[in-house]
């Protein structure tokens, strides 16, 4: 029920720009008002998210590690240092191996009856890292290679882009291989969810809408591009325009731009308030970004009220001496003169 | 309110948000934009097919003829009011469209396409611009 929903809510989303420029004519609206709210929005949501984050105080290491730690004897063991990293650069490999090449997900394991041996066993799986990295990939590239449609005169690395996206010189207008695979990497990331029951009973209506709207915004490119065959030289010349502050809405751009950009723009809006956000949150995750250095450095709270000092035993009995002996309790140092009236 | 580790914080929030941003910085440096105009030939008002379907279909259409000439040896091409044309992008197009530079590039390099046309075709002698 929850990916019916989040079908049904996208398939919504789509009729509105129909009807609001098809029907209304509100071009001016679903052209400029939103897309630019859309990002002030994003912006906006994103530095709060990030603000509040940050505000979080992260007084101990919290690492979760894979492998051997630094050990005390290196002659015994070997560390494993990017799986369990005691020093700064080294957690900066880990992290970059974590958000360049998604290295926790490499590690998924799936229970699985092993037919052969009779035996339940957990085995690696790793077709969810797979279609993980297509997707991301896919749209870092797509995100990329729209930047021609936004700059005025476009910088030659992504004259590359395009050229190299669409090398295989398949169809014509020449299909983006980046536009095939964000939708194999799509479908299985939904696919998974829907086919594996212990997945599908987890999943909420804000897992599947990320990605129906995601797939709804891929789609409309591709219609676009390749069926539709819109006129990109009116959309440029608006989103140019928009972005140098001069607002214009060319005539003769097709519907179908208008839907795309709604879908862009809802995504804009979502993406602070949802589990999108983990674009900056891998950043900020003390499970990752911390070097498993517990026993290495001292650590001190750093809320810790700075005037109240370390208050030892020796010192405590000194404070409270004589009463400690009038009651009798046994002392590491008497008071003075309690000795001689001891023998006396 | 105070923030762990904010410098680092900071500055990654920066770059990120020069990264998001940065069609407007890059853009406000350079003139206000307006749509290429493409120089359409003096003598011949008329292309093969209507404006429309040339703005729209043009790559399909010269896709179809390298297949037709190249691969199926067919030459003529007839457009839906019948008449009939030569089939070749150096005869029969850049008759009339003779400079590629007034034409064809004015849209492909403000949009960042790269035809493969020219892979293969040389631009007529003289033409070169």
């Amino acid at each position: 029920m929850n990916a019916l929903y989040s079908l049904v809510f996208v398939f919504a989303l789509v009729l509105i720009p129909l009807i609001g420029v098809g029907a209304a004519k509100l071009n001016v609206f679903f052209g400029i008002c939103i897309p630019s709210t859309a990002l002030l929005v994003f912006l906006a949501g994103f530095v709060c998210k990030i603000y509040g984050w940050a505000k979080r105080p992260v007084p101990f290491r919290i690492p979760t590690t894979g492998g051997q730690q630094e050990p005390y004897d290196t002659t015994l063991f070997t560390q494993n240092k990017w799986d369990n990293p005691s020093t700064g650069p080294q957690t900066v490999v880990r992290m970059l191996l974590e958000v360049l090449c998604f290295r926790s997900l490499f590690r998924n394991t799936a229970v699985k009856l092993d037919v052969k041996n009779n035996v339940v066993a957990y085995a690696s799986a790793k077709w969810l890292w797979l279609f993980a990295i297509l997707f991301h990939y896919s749209f870092f590239i797509i995100v990329a290679r729209h930047m021609r449609l936004f700059l005025a005169k476009v910088p030659m690395p992504l004259e590359w882009l395009e050229f190299g996206d669409g090398i295989m010189q398949i169809g014509i207008p020449r299909m983006y291989m980046s536009d095939v695979l964000i939708l194999v990497g799509l479908l299985f990331l939904l696919g998974r969810r829907l086919v594996d029951p212990k997945i599908r009973y987890i999943s909420l209506v804000n897992d599947y809408f990320p990605l129906f709207l995601i797939i709804g915004i891929a789609l409309s490119g591709v219609y676009m591009r390749y069926f539709a065959k819109v006129d990109v030289i009116a959309i440029k010349d608006m989103v140019v325009s928009l972005t140098q502050l001069k607002f214009k809405v060319p005539a003769g751009i097709d519907n179908s731009f208008y839907v795309h950009l709604f879908l862009v723009s809802t995504l804009l809006f979502y993406f602070p308030f949802s589990k999108l956000m983990h674009l900056g949150g891998v950043f900020l995750s003390p499970t990752r970004n911390l070097p498993n250095d517990t026993r290495i450095r001292h650590h001190e709270n750093p809320w810790n009220d700075k005037s109240i000092m370390p208050h030892s035993y020796a010192a405590y009995e000194d404070d409270f001496r004589a009463p400690m002996f009038e009651a009798g309790l046994p002392l590491e140092k008497l008071p003075e003169g309690a000795e001689e009236e001891a023998k006396a | 309110m105070k923030l762990y580790n904010g410098g680092s914080i900071l500055t990654g929030l920066v770059i990120f948000l020069g990264l998001v941003t940065f069609p407007l910085w890059f853009n406000a440096g350079s003139k206000a934009y307006s749509q290429p105009e493409v120089k359409l030939p003096a003598k011949e008002k008329e292309c093969i097919e209507s404006k429309e379907f040339m703005r729209k279909e043009h790559m399909q259409l010269l896709n179809e003829w390298r297949d037709w000439a190249l691969r199926e040896g067919k030459r003529t091409f007839v457009n839906s009011k019948g008449k009939e044309y030569t089939i070749s992008l150096q005869n029969t197009c850049m008759k009339c469209h003779d400079n590629k530079a007034e034409f064809c590039d004015k849209c492909h390099n403000d949009q960042a396409v790269s035809p493969y046309c020219w892979d293969c075709h040389i631009q007529p002698e003289g033409l070169k611009k």
